[in-house]
């Protein structure tokens, strides 16, 4: 299978969300830069003053460009902002995760997975 | 049948009627086959979105115990931790590895998580106060990434196994709409084609037969005329047996033809 080299490599999670949720995923020893000559980032935070590009812009990055990650973990009320963008995704890998903030309860209506699950079965 | 026309472009012969023959074999085989790994991937689809729906939910209240673990550190710290985190995070200590698992001929992606070991990022956070709560802390959300990860290889597996059965449907689909009736058709046309040409055979037969016939009983009858035309002439001369002689192999051969004409 072509595909399997392309997920053997994937070892890394990557996270979008608010600082909070970054520290605890960050200290659960998520967290990875690339060596030096590009510094690369596995998370990118996110707070009220963040554009809508630059959510884009990491999202892209993670998925598309870096091929060393296995899993996009991105808060929900963060998703909400590109939703157009979490919904056409429909890749296999990296596999994107909607978690649930501290200050935003987790919704399983908002959910795209769920949401097609729901779909499917008819619900 | 409403695609009379819909088949296959084919010379109606006896050859091509066997490899039509064995062709709506094949794909009523492959339809079954077919059919029955769209089952058995169906059936482990509703497993994996039943596990995805639990697992969701799982990862809710793991999340929550997991942020309230954090709000302990940083009251405990006494500020926030963020930024120093954020600096020192260097190496990740926590991975993914993808293993397989074959369902019915899918290779269903899995991810398994496991810890790097002698690289700690955060030996000095919490080194002034705070330590302990920062150690449970880590323990809490190592716990809640396991779960996510779970979580995301289940949502893999989903996305996988939905695309694959997409396709699998599809094809049952088209070879029991399209594939079985054309060649159906294809054997039905080549079948009737076949009559065909046996009927036009038995009539041009017949017609040969029936042309014989007359071809013969013309001959025959403008030989009997030549005789007694001869007959005639010779009789002018001597009028005597001579007819009689002739008669005889005359008629033996008209008995003769006549055979040859029922044969």
């Amino acid at each position: 299978m072509a595909s399997q080299a392309d997920f053997r490599d994937r070892q890394f999670l990557a996270v979008i969300g608010d600082e909070d949720s970054i520290t605890g995923l960050l200290l659960a020893g998520i967290g990875h830069v690339t060596p030096p000559p590009d510094n690369q980032k596995n998370f990118l935070v996110v707070d009220a003053k963040t554009d809508n590009t630059a959510i884009e812009a990491a999202f892209e990055r993670f998925t598309n460009e870096r091929k060393d990650i296995g899993i996009v973990l991105i808060n929900q009320h963060i998703a909400d902002r590109i939703r157009h963008r979490i919904d056409t995704y429909t890749q296999a890998f990296p596999t994107v995760l909607e978690i649930p903030s501290k200050d935003h309860p987790y919704d399983p209506e908002k959910d795209s997975v769920l949401r097609r699950v729901r779909r499917l079965f008819g619900e | 049948m409403s695609g009379a026309a819909d088949r296959e472009a084919v010379f109606p012969t006896r050859q091509s009627l066997g490899i039509m023959k064995a062709k709506l074999k094949g794909a009523e085989t492959g339809h079954n086959l077919l059919k029955r790994k769209s089952e058995a991937l169906t059936k482990r689809f509703r497993e994996i979105t039943r596990r995805i729906d639990e697992a969701k939910r799982k990862m809710g209240r793991v999340m929550q115990i997991a942020s309230l673990s954090l709000a302990e550190v940083t009251y405990a710290v006494g500020g926030n931790i963020g930024y120093q985190i954020q600096e020192s995070a260097k190496s990740a200590r926590f991975r993914v590895r993808a293993k397989q698992e074959n369902v019915s001929g899918v290779l269903l992606p899995a991810f398994e998580s496991y810890l790097t070991e002698g690289n700690n990022d955060f030996a000095m956070t919490g080194l002034g106060k705070g330590g302990q709560q920062v150690q449970r802390c880590r323990e809490t959300y190592a716990r809640a990434v396991e779960a996510l990860v779970e979580l995301a290889s289940l949502q893999t597996a989903f996305v996988i196994l939905d695309e694959v059965i997409k396709v699998v449907n599809r094809r049952v689909n088209a070879i029991e709409h399209v594939i079985i009736p054309r060649t159906e058709n294809t054997i039905k046309y080549i079948n009737s084609e076949l009559d065909e040409l046996d009927r036009e055979e038995f009539y041009r037969l017949k017609k040969v037969a029936n042309k014989k016939q007359r071809d013969t009983a013309a001959a025959d009858a403008e030989m009997k005329q030549r005789r007694a035309e001869a007959a005639a002439a010779q009789g002018g001369e001597k009028k005597a047996p001579e007819p009689e002689e002739e008669s005889g192999p005359t008629d033996l051969l008209a008995a003769e033809n006549d055979e040859d004409v029922i044969f």
